[in-house]
């Protein structure tokens, strides 16, 4: 009986936490849109060259190779039946609809809602944000707004990136290694893929961005324990927007390609 | 112009200060003693605003900040600067930038004006000509005297120090308590210090208030305290061994 109630308080802790939790985020998320209205140009276009800029070469390399390998699969299948004349039409659906945004989110939210994390939750842990809050300045105008910004503005700008350099990998793989004519590669995403396609994949990209600046900070922003815990802050944060980033984009697949 | 009635404020349930009262008057300099655990810097952070009393008021210029929303406290920080017990500068700021954070967030001043500011404050503690240096190249004592440039830079009326000579050498110590007191005496701020050195404490303070076991136990003049019949006072003053009553410990229970 003891061990069922100790089984069943562990429960109830954890709902209650990770309810708290979710408020917390909530919370953020409303006074980080708030101050939207005072931010800074400077911070953000800083942040929009290290966020942004700087995970292009990892971005470019990630999604090089999926479409690459994404064209492997298909044309070895697709000429078995006949249907070479539609590798190219999947390759740039699959790429703007799913891999191309998903797969920048998860480099991303590596890349940087770690680093995001890391560095806010240095600060945390040196007082640096108390230091912020005694100078009269709001650590979510001053270290959450340009990040969000710079996270939802820039990871579109990668998938655009991500999208053109998967569907060249794609590309030369099937002119190199299926075989097939560059017109029935290019002609086949002329035929299959329409706009919304890459715009679909684009809003994707924008939430996701949103979910890795909201989470990284959110977590820096709740680091304790010193070298510790930012180590663990940053793990964290790591895994829970990748997590959330599947989950979107599961809901985002719905509303958006029905 | 600094004034507490009955604060209390307790973490996860555990009392850390227990109805405090205590008035802090313009332009002196009040140093707060007590053994490590027993409440000092929560004091600051209280009359900062970084953390609210679960009861009583905090005065700070003639108006009550304990229900003030985070605006209305950053207007009044404006006038307060503060220094922390780890310097807390901005490691991606150079120390120049460091000192003008204050005046670049919330003045029009021209950069023109920022740099004679940056190269006045820092003149004035000793780091003439380190504006370009990054806080990872500074020793201990050298990040303490950016913090304070840092604090002063706005002209502050009050300026809180958090153990502002903690794991300084006696010289660096004694540099920096002078630093304390010319402060008060060029720019007539009002200071709270919190310490455990009592060469310091005696050495700045106008008055000295001790807080033992989260209440305020003795305040008075540098030498009631030295004269004080307390035996707990008496004992950290002296840094006596016995009677000994671990702060720490009485917190915990």
């Amino acid at each position: 009986m003891a061990a069922l109630i100790a089984v069943l308080e562990g429960i109830g802790r954890y709902v209650i936490d990770s309810l708290e939790n979710i408020g917390r985020i909530m919370i953020l998320t409303g006074q980080t849109l708030f101050h939207l209205r005072s931010a800074s140009p400077r911070h953000t276009l800083r942040q929009m060259a290290h966020l942004g800029v700087d995970s292009l070469p990892i971005v470019l390399l990630t999604i090089l190779f999926t479409g690459m390998v994404m064209t492997v699969q298909t044309a070895h299948e697709f000429i078995k039946y006949g249907a070479q004349s539609s590798v190219g039409g999947v390759v740039a659906i699959a790429m703007g609809r799913e891999l191309a945004p998903v797969l920048t989110g998860v480099v991303c939210a590596g890349r940087v809602g770690a680093a995001i994390t890391a560095e806010i939750g240095s600060m945390k842990v040196t007082e640096q944000i108390d230091a912020l809050r005694v100078m009269a300045t709001n650590p979510v105008a001053y270290l959450v707004v340009p990040r969000l910004l710079a996270c939802v503005f820039m990871l579109p700008l990668l998938v655009v990136f991500a999208n053109v350099i998967g569907t060249i990998g794609g590309y030369l793989v099937a002119i190199s290694y299926a075989g097939l004519s560059s017109y029935t590669y290019l002609h086949s995403i002329k035929v299959f893929a329409v706009v919304n396609d890459l715009t679909g994949g684009l809003v994707k990209a924008m939430v996701f961005g949103g979910i890795i600046a909201i989470i990284g900070c959110y977590k820096g922003l709740t680091t304790t324990e010193g070298a510790e815990g930012v180590g663990r802050a940053t793990t964290g944060s790591v895994v829970t927007s990748i997590i959330l980033i599947f989950i979107a984009n599961y809901f985002l697949s719905l509303a958006l390609y029905r | 112009m600094i004034e507490l009635k009955d604060v209390s404020i307790s973490f996860r349930g555990k009392p850390v200060l227990e109805n405090i009262n205590l008035q802090v008057h313009d332009k002196e300099v009040l140093v707060i003693i007590g053994p490590s655990g027993s409440g000092k810097s929560t004091l600051l952070r209280l009359i900062i605003g970084l953390v609210k009393p679960v009861a009583g008021e905090i005065w700070v210029d003639g108006q009550e900040i304990s229900r003030m929303d985070e605006d209305a406290l950053n207007v009044l920080r404006k006038h307060m600067g503060m220094v922390f017990q780890y310097s807390a500068l901005f490691d991606s700021m150079t120390v120049g930038e460091n000192v003008a954070f204050g005046l670049r967030q919330h003045t029009d001043l021209s950069e023109e004006e920022i740099q004679r500011i940056i190269r006045r404050r820092l003149r004035m503690v000793g780091m003439a000509g380190k504006e370009h240096l990054m806080p990872n190249e500074l020793s201990g004592g050298m990040k303490k005297r950016v913090s304070l440039a840092r604090a002063i830079a706005i002209n502050p009326k009050i300026v809180l120090y958090d153990e502002p000579t903690a794991g300084l050498d006696p010289i660096m110590s004694s540099i920096i308590d002078r630093l304390i007191v010319s402060t008060r005496r060029l720019m007539g701020v009002t200071s709270v210090v919190v310490t455990h050195h009592m060469t310091s404490a005696f050495n700045i303070a106008d008055r000295i208030a001790m807080i033992y076991g989260g209440r305020i136990i003795e305040t008075g003049t540098v030498e009631e305290i030295k004269q004080s019949q307390n035996p707990v006072v008496q004992q950290f003053i002296h840094g006596w061994k016995a009677p000994v009553l671990g702060a720490k410990r009485k917190v915990k229970t």
